[in-house]
């Protein structure tokens, strides 16, 4: 589903990230753990092309996406959230959502404006999908709420529900336990593992918070430095000495 | 007394015409967020063109058009470098056009006389219709002024609109969600542009001659205060915000006032102070963006 090979990102004379490779196959939870500024976000951000790589290659469903515009990337079926939540705050959840469609005939300038059928239809059909997946995350009541005036946490579901709105393959998720409660996080992992499940949907997960990294994932990657310095399922990492001395600093 | 109905009448022509280009400004600026600071260059590049080919014997309408159309390929050629920046780029190049355009108008003698301004525009006439009086004119302008609040309306509340809405508020996470915002920006812009070219048009047509000053950047922050009052985002908003500034401003002119008093100084110090008042108070304005609501269509009564 998805390859990175020999990736390196270069900040002026900074290597934030350095020959990194990792693959993923579909239907995985996959994890990326390390300290802080190990490069994890500048990863995520090589991949969706909101950074253009110095070096090295990404492929997505085995064509090679590396430096395309960010939308084509998207478009192609990667979706995102943000570490710090990027929601739009004076719009509210039901809109927010409703953007995420891909190729919505609305979004033509003349036949938008005409709202001719197909517009309405598939509007229609947006608003109870939006529907269906606020209910799962418990955010009905929430749908004409203006995004600004929601709790953190209430954010970072509407933006996870909202990438899931593109009906992505691959879905990146930059930290999405961090400030929310542990009930409603273990909730969240259930969601994740049902979508791999019985959609076969794929994750690409950043996350600080390792018990829901261990219990999550199905095989993790650590970086230390921009450097990929293990990789295996949650048991081998945790009991490598590489992943142990980064971690502890010894 | 036939005077004051006539006062009334030139009155209400000049609202509608800055009610075009308020509501233009807004899409720009209120709605996808571009801070455009040359509009009243576009304003002038839509006047200009109308006037000079209606002088050389082309039809009001097709004239129109024109300007229209140049003021819209200007905004166009101004994004291509602009819109792909992220940041206040957009700022400083149409701030550089305004400037730009000024002194085309003033320094292209052979063309448009230059300070000297263009006399003898014809009036405006369709299908055989000439809107010569200020009553008649009336008219064609309210119709120009429903016909931009309609296409505004529709825009804002499709798709389109949304997405415009969405670069406003935060330009990465739509990218995010796979929409080309380069593409998006673009429009609003040649769109809101070609709305103050129609604007520019009406205006020489009316007035029958126009010179420099009547484009330069005091009216785009005057539009500005427009629609940060009216409440950015909300096109009835931008129009009642009209109705009562170009009120104000012309009936500035009726006060007597003290000899120490300069009226254009006046004027400006009770706007700003008013703009400053109601950032602090009334940061959505007058009538702020409307809020879009699902749940009635889904049938979900809230009892």
């Amino acid at each position: 589903m998805l390859r990175i090979e020999e990736l390196t990102k270069d900040f002026g004379g900074l290597r934030a990230v350095n020959r990194c490779s990792f693959e993923m196959p579909e239907g995985m939870i996959f994890g990326l753990i390390g300290p802080n500024g190990s490069g994890k976000t500048t990863v995520f951000n090589l991949i969706t092309g909101f950074l253009p790589p110095t070096t090295g290659r990404v492929f997505f469903k085995d064509q090679e996406i590396t430096s395309l515009p960010s939308y084509v990337i998207a478009q192609r079926g990667i979706a995102r959230t943000f570490q710090l939540v990027r929601v739009f705050h004076r719009m509210t959840v039901m809109e927010n959502l409703l953007m995420a469609p891909k190729h919505q005939a609305g979004e033509n300038l003349l036949l938008g404006m005409l709202r001719v059928p197909r517009v309405r239809r598939q509007e229609q059909e947006a608003i109870e999908r939006a529907m269906e997946l606020l209910a799962v995350m418990g955010l009905e009541d929430l749908a004409d709420e203006y995004c600004g005036n929601l709790s953190f946490a209430e954010q970072k579901m509407v933006e996870m529900t909202r990438a899931l709105m593109t009906d992505p393959d691959l879905i990146l998720l930059d930290e999405p336990a961090s400030g929310i409660n542990p009930s409603l996080v273990n909730q969240i992992l259930d969601y994740i593992r049902k979508l791999r499940d019985e959609q076969g949907k794929t994750f690409l997960v950043v996350e600080h918070d390792m018990r829901v990294i261990m219990n999550l994932c199905d095989r993790i990657a650590v970086l230390n430095y921009g450097e990929k310095i293990a990789e295996g399922t949650p048991d081998e990492v945790s009991n490598a000495p590489e992943v142990i001395d980064a971690y502890l600093g010894v | 007394m036939p005077s004051e109905l006539s006062l009334v009448v030139h009155l209400l022509v000049v609202i509608t015409i800055y009610g075009i280009l308020s509501i233009a400004l807004n899409l720009i600026m209120g709605v996808t967020g571009l801070f455009n600071i040359g509009h009243a260059a576009f304003y002038g590049i839509g006047a200009y063109t109308s006037a000079l080919l209606a002088k050389a014997g082309v039809p009001w309408f097709f004239a129109m058009l024109a300007g229209v159309f140049l003021a819209g390929f200007i905004a166009f050629v101004i994004g291509i470098p602009t819109l792909r920046l992220v940041g206040d780029y957009l700022a400083v190049v149409t701030m550089g056009l305004g400037e730009i355009a000024r002194a085309v108008f003033k320094n292209w003698i052979s063309l448009t006389r230059g300070p000297m301004g263009l006399p003898g525009i014809p009036h405006a006439s369709l299908l055989g219709f000439k809107f010569d009086t200020a009553e008649k004119f009336l008219l064609l302008s309210v119709i120009s002024l429903l016909l931009v609040y309609i296409i505004a309306e529709r825009l804002l509340h499709s798709p389109f609109g949304r997405v415009l809405k969405g670069i406003r508020e935060d330009e990465t996470a739509v990218q995010a969600l796979g929409k080309n915002t380069y593409r998006f920006k673009m429009w609003a812009l040649i769109i809101g542009s070609g709305m103050a070219g129609l604007a520019g048009s009406l205006f020489a047509h009316y007035i029958t001659f126009i010179d420099p000053s009547s484009f330069v950047m005091w009216l785009t922050f005057f539009i500005f205060l427009i629609i940060m009052l009216g409440g950015p985002g909300n096109n009835l908003g931008a129009i009642v915000a009209t109705v009562v500034f170009v009120s104000l401003r012309e009936g500035l002119r009726f006060i007597s006032l003290p000899e120490w008093l300069n009226p254009a100084a006046l004027q400006q110090l009770l706007f700003g102070v008013l703009l400053i008042i109601t950032t602090i108070f009334m940061p959505r304005g007058f009538i702020p963006e409307r809020k879009v609501t699902y749940r009635r269509h889904q049938g979900h009564a809230e009892n």
